[in-house]
């Protein structure tokens, strides 16, 4: 090997190290498949359930005749669908660090949840206002863009379709504003269908 | 052209020890286990490489218990962050150059 050679290889080493050590490689392809599973079946209450079929247009439109209750009922049905999430996803990338013998809690995991936790405060506490203000029309649109800003902004410490991911929740987010009234469509195309898509790709490409 | 050379540092022209320091250098500091992960390569191996960057100070070591299990944990000393430094910048106008 020549000297230009090993120089090259020297750098490329040194560029895969600083990369690999500050990535969270446990992440599980499945988590992405069971969140818009349960992303699917929490909307399913809501329209089924909670507002009976109210109207099309949904989470955004409680008729004014409702009980005064149904955005708490389905506020709960969100942070149900959030922890079921949350906890799967924990379950799962717990697993596939003991099967590879990977250090579950590293650096880069915690990282991770630092860039992912920040975007995510900021959107909750926006949406907070807009649940005490009862715009309820813009809390899907709200939800999809901070949860693709999160993404976004942590998908750099772990795989990096995550960021991809996130551009198309942002963008996602960006229609169900246009498209107002239509929230709870685009919450079951962004955290349903986007989640299982991108799931099914990343299970296939890293397990 | 020799002066880039002598800035090349002899420690580091071996992998293990190269990608030991790059991890650490994006790191504040990593523990064993952790280290072997990433580098995929046996005990003694890793054991030997890291005293030998311990001695030549690159490294800085922290022992502790948590729970009854040893944790040594590891981050790059101030010289250490020179010497790579110099090092990445030599490897890098050598390939410029060329």
């Amino acid at each position: 090997m020549s000297e230009y050679n090993k120089h090259t290889d020297d750098l490329k080493a040194i560029r895969k190290m600083m990369e690999d050590s500050s990535r969270f490689l446990s992440l599980s392809g499945l988590s992405g498949v069971f969140t818009g599973i349960f992303a699917i079946i929490g909307a399913s209450i809501a329209w089924f359930l909670i507002l009976d079929k109210a109207e099309p247009g949904v989470f955004d439109l409680i008729p004014d005749y409702a009980d005064p209750g149904t955005k708490y009922l389905l506020l709960l049905d969100g942070i149900i669908v959030l922890i079921a999430a949350v906890g799967t996803a924990y379950f799962l990338a717990l697993r596939k660090s003991r099967k590879k013998e990977q250090q579950f809690w590293s650096p880069a995991t915690r990282r991770l949840i630092i860039h992912m936790v920040i975007p995510l405060v900021a959107g909750g506490v926006f949406i907070l206002i807009f649940i005490l203000n009862n715009t309820l029309i813009y809390i899907i649109p709200a939800m999809l863009i901070f949860y693709g800003l999160a993404l976004l902004n942590a998908g750099k410490f772990t795989f990096g379709e995550v960021q991809y991911l996130g551009v198309l929740e942002i963008i996602t987010g960006f229609f169900a504003g246009l498209f107002l009234g239509n929230g709870l469509i685009f919450w079951i195309i962004g955290f349903g269908f986007l989640h299982i898509m991108y799931g099914i790709i990343l299970h296939r490409k890293y397990n | 052209m020799r002066n880039i050379l002598k800035k090349l540092d002899k420690l580091l022209e071996n992998r293990i020890r190269l990608g030991i320091m790059s991890a650490l250098m994006v790191n504040t500091s990593l523990d064993y286990n952790t280290l072997k992960d990433l580098l995929d390569v046996t005990d003694g191996n890793l054991a030997s490489h890291l005293k030998s960057l311990e001695k030549n100070d690159f490294l800085q070591v922290h022992k502790q218990f948590i729970g009854r299990k040893p944790n040594t944990t590891y981050s790059v000393s101030r010289n250490g962050r020179k010497v790579f430094n110099q090092h990445l910048q030599a490897l890098e106008q050598l390939i410029k150059n060329k």
